[in-house]
C-alpha cells in the first residue's frame, strides 16, 4: 500500500481547488467541535474549581442555584438579607470550625464589591483546597482598605497604594458613586480563576459606614436602583439610630463545620429555622444541580457540532463520488501499470482518510489559536477558564474519530471505483 | 523456457449478452517477434488484448502468456503478472496527469518489484535513459508535468513505461492513431528499435494497413477470430 500514499496525496493536488474546499469545511466543523469541546470543559472545571471546602452556603430564603449563583459566582442578586444575629448564632455553634460573612451590592467600575472580615482570607478555599494568597500588600486592617483580584488590578493598572472609590449598585456606569468614601488599595490577590479574581473586597464596617447615611438608595431623595443595604426589613431602620454604623445585614456567609458529619444536621436545622426562613446548600451539591440545568445546553452543542462535522463528512463524500467519473481514465491507466483493483480501493479510501487529515488538523490549529487567542476574553466576560495547554489526549482522540468516520464514508467512492475499475479494465469508458 | 510470448488455443469469449465476441482456435506470438494485428472497430481486437493482459478472464480455452496459463491465475495474481512482464500503450491518455514526466514513467517500478529488480542500474537511471533515446529532454526538467507536452510526446513517454524494467511483451493498442503521418512514423521507429534493445515480443493493434510493413509478421482479426461481433463491447 506504500506506493499508494504519493500517489493518493498527488491526485488531490491535482483537484487541489475543490480538495482545499472540502479540507476548509472538514476544518471548520472540527474546529466548532473542538471549541464547543473546550469551553465546554472549561465551563465544567471553572465550576467545579470555584469552592472547596466550605460545607454550607447560608443565605435568605431561595432556590439553592440562585444562593449559589450570587455568592459565589457574584452573578444575579440577593432579594433579602440575612440578619446579622442569625449570622453570629451560627458563627457561634459549637460545631461550627469557622464562618465567612458576604455582602455584596456595589461595584467599582464594573467589578462586584464585596464586604467581608479577615476570616475569608483566613479560611477561603477553591480549586483544589488552595487558599488565597496575596501577591503584594496585606489584608485590610480597617474600612478605608479594600484587597482586590488579580483581574481587577491588572485590567485596571491599580497598584497598592491607589485611591478607588466604590459606586452604588452593579453596573458598569453607576450614577451614584460613594465619592465620599474613598478606599486606598492595600492588597492584591493572586490569580486564582474564579470570581475571586474579579472582586473588589472591603471589610463589613466599611459596606456599613458607606450606607450609613443613605436613604432609600441614594443621598437624601434622589431615587436609585433597590439595593440590598436599603432598609428591606425594620431592623435596618433601628439599626440606622445606633450612633456606630451597625451592618443591617449581610448578604449569605459561608460556613465551614468542625465535622463532616454535622454538615447535614446542621444544613438542616438552618433550612428549618424558625426565627428567620434561611436557605443552606451544600455547594457540591447546588453546583450539581446547576450544572444540571447548563449541562442541557452544552450537551446540545456538542450534538449540533457533532452534526457539522458530519455535514462536512457528507461534503467530501459529495466531492469525491462526483470526480470519480472523471477518473475511470485514472484508474485503467493505474490498472494498466499493474495496479490491483484492490490498489484502486485503498487509493480511494487514502484519498478520503488525507483529507480528513488535513481537515482536522487545521481545525485543531485553528481551534487552539483562536481559543488561545480569547482566553482572556472568555475569562473575564464570562467567568470560563480555559485550560490553555494546547492540544491534548481529547484532540488525539477527536482526530482518531473524525479520520476514521472519514475513512467510513470512503467506503462508498472506494467500492465504487473498485467495481468500475473490475468492469472497465484497461478500457476507457466515458 | 517457452518459446512463446502467448500461445492461445481454443479460446473462447462472450459477453453478459451471451454472443460470442472472440473465438480464436489458435494464435501465437514467439518471444522477440514484432506482430502487427490488423482490425476494424468492433472487431474483438481490444477484448482479446485485455484476456492477454490479463485484465479479463478468458471463457474457455487456453491462454498462456510466457508460459504462464493465465486461466490458473487468480486475479490479484493475473494483475501481479501483468505488471511484472507486460508493458501497455495506450490510443492516447496514457499518462496520469498529476505526475511528473519521470513519475509516469516509474509508475510501473511502483508496483512491482520485478519491473523495480530489473531496471538498471536503477529505475531513474533507466527511465531517464529510455526518455532520452525516445527525443523526450530530461536535462530541463524531469519532473516536468504531462501535461506540458503534446500528444505525440506523450506517447513517446508512454512507450518509455511500457518499456521499463524490460517487459518481455509489450502490447499497443492503435498507439499512433492520434499522431499525424510524420510523428506516426517517428513513434513507430522507436517503437521498434527499442522491442528490439530490450528483446520484447511487441503486439500492435492498428486499423491502418499502411504500418504493417515494418513488422516481422501482419495478420487480420479475421484471420484469428472466426467469431464476428457487430460491435465492439468495449
Amino acid at each position: 500500500m506504500k506506493p499508494l500514499v504519493g500517489l493518493a496525496a498527488r491526485s488531490l493536488w491535482n483537484r487541489r481547488g475543490s480538495a482545499a474546499l472540502t479540507v476548509f469545511a472538514i476544518a471548520i466543523s472540527v474546529m466548532l467541535l473542538v471549541g464547543v469541546e473546550t469551553v465546554r470543559i472549561g465551563a465544567r472545571e471553572s465550576f467545579a474549581r470555584t469552592i472547596s471546602g466550605t460545607d454550607l452556603i447560608v443565605g435568605a430564603r431561595s432556590g439553592p442555584i440562585n444562593l449559589l449563583l450570587y455568592s459565589v459566582f457574584r452573578i444575579g442578586d440577593a432579594t433579602t438579607n440575612v440578619s446579622l444575629q442569625s449570622f453570629e448564632l451560627v458563627s457561634r455553634h459549637p460545631d461550627v470550625a469557622w464562618t465567612i460573612p458576604i455582602s455584596l451590592g456595589d461595584s467599582h467600575r464594573g467589578y462586584r464589591v464585596m464586604g467581608t472580615n479577615g476570616d475569608y482570607f483566613r479560611h477561603y478555599r477553591y480549586g483544589n483546597r488552595q487558599a488565597l494568597v496575596l501577591a503584594a500588600g496585606s489584608a485590610f486592617e480597617d474600612d478605608n482598605e479594600a484587597v482586590i483580584g488579580a483581574e481587577v488590578a491588572s485590567r485596571l493598572g491599580y497598584a497598592i497604594g491607589d485611591k478607588i472609590t466604590i459606586a452604588h449598585g452593579i453596573g458598569e456606569v453607576s450614577f451614584a458613586e460613594h465619592g465620599d468614601h474613598p478606599f486606598r488599595i492595600s492588597g492584591i490577590l493572586d490569580p486564582t480563576g474564579t470570581p475571586v479574581d474579579r472582586t473588589v473586597h472591603v471589610s463589613l464596617d466599611a459596606i456599613a459606614e458607606i450606607h450609613e447615611d443613605w436613604q432609600g438608595g441614594a443621598r437624601s431623595a434622589v431615587t436609585a436602583p433597590r439595593h440590598p443595604y436599603d432598609g428591606d426589613d425594620p431592623e435596618s431602620a433601628q439599626a440606622e439610630e445606633v450612633a456606630r454604623p451597625a451592618l443591617a445585614g449581610i448578604t449569605a456567609f459561608l460556613v465551614g463545620m468542625r465535622s463532616k458529619d454535622s454538615v447535614l444536621q446542621m444544613q438542616r436545622a438552618l433550612n428549618e429555622y424558625r426565627a428567620e426562613p434561611l436557605t443552606a446548600v451544600i455547594p457540591g451539591v447546588a453546583l450539581q444541580q446547576l450544572w444540571q440545568i447548563v449541562g442541557v445546553a452544552d450537551r446540545a452543542l456538542f450534538v449540533v457540532a457533532t452534526f457539522v462535522v458530519l455535514a462536512g463528512l457528507i461534503g467530501m463524500l459529495t466531492s469525491i463520488l462526483t470526480s470519480l467519473r472523471e477518473r475511470r481514465r485514472e484508474m485503467a491507466i493505474l490498472r494498466s501499470v499493474g495496479a490491483r483493483p484492490l490498489h484502486v480501493f485503498a487509493l480511494l479510501l487514502l484519498e478520503a482518510g488525507l483529507l480528513a487529515l488535513a481537515g482536522v488538523v487545521l481545525g485543531i490549529a485553528a481551534a487552539h489559536t483562536a481559543l488561545a487567542a480569547t482566553t482572556s476574553l472568555l475569562a473575564s466576560r464570562f467567568g470560563l477558564f480555559m485550560e490553555t495547554g494546547g492540544p491534548g489526549v481529547y484532540d488525539l482522540v477527536l482526530a482518531g474519530a473524525v479520520v476514521s468516520a472519514a475513512v467510513l464514508a470512503g467506503l462508498v467512492p472506494a467500492w465504487l471505483a473498485y467495481r468500475n475499475s473490475l468492469a472497465d479494465g484497461l478500457t476507457i469508458r466515458t | 523456457m517457452t518459446e512463446l510470448a502467448i500461445d492461445i488455443e481454443g479460446l473462447t469469449f462472450a459477453w453478459n449478452d451471451g454472443l460470442p465476441v472472440l473465438d480464436i482456435p489458435r494464435f501465437e506470438v514467439r518471444r522477440g517477434e514484432r506482430v502487427f494485428l490488423r482490425g476494424p472497430s468492433g472487431s474483438g481486437k481490444s477484448t482479446l488484448l485485455g484476456i492477454v493482459s490479463g485484465v479479463l478472464r478468458a471463457g474457455r480455452g487456453r491462454v498462456c502468456v510466457l508460459g504462464e496459463d493465465l486461466g490458473l491465475l487468480s486475479g490479484g495474481r493475473r494483475d501481479e503478472f501483468r505488471a511484472a512482464h507486460i508493458g501497455l500503450v495506450f490510443q492516447m491518455f496514457n499518462l496520469l496527469p498529476y505526475l511528473s514526466v519521470m513519475d509516469n514513467v516509474l509508475l510501473p517500478a511502483r508496483f512491482s518489484a520485478v519491473r523495480r529488480g530489473r531496471a538498471k542500474p536503477d529505475p531513474a537511471t533507466e527511465a531517464r535513459r529510455l526518455l532520452n533515446e525516445l527525443g523526450i529532454a530530461t536535462t530541463r526538467s524531469p519532473a516536468r508535468l504531462v501535461t506540458e507536452l503534446s500528444i505525440g510526446q506523450q506517447q513517446r513517454v508512454a512507450v518509455a513505461r511500457a518499456l521499463l524494467g524490460r517487459p518481455e511483451l509489450v502490447i499497443a493498442d492503435e498507439p499512433t492513431s492520434a499522431l499525424d503521418s510524420d510523428a506516426r512514423d517517428g513513434f513507430l521507429r522507436l517503437l521498434m528499435a527499442e522491442c528490439s534493445a530490450t528483446g520484447a515480443a511487441l503486439l500492435f493493434v492498428s486499423h491502418d494497413t499502411a504500418l504493417g510493413g515494418l513488422f516481422d509478421r501482419q495478420l487480420s482479426i479475421d484471420d484469428v477470430n472466426r467469431a464476428r461481433p457487430q460491435l465492439e463491447q468495449s
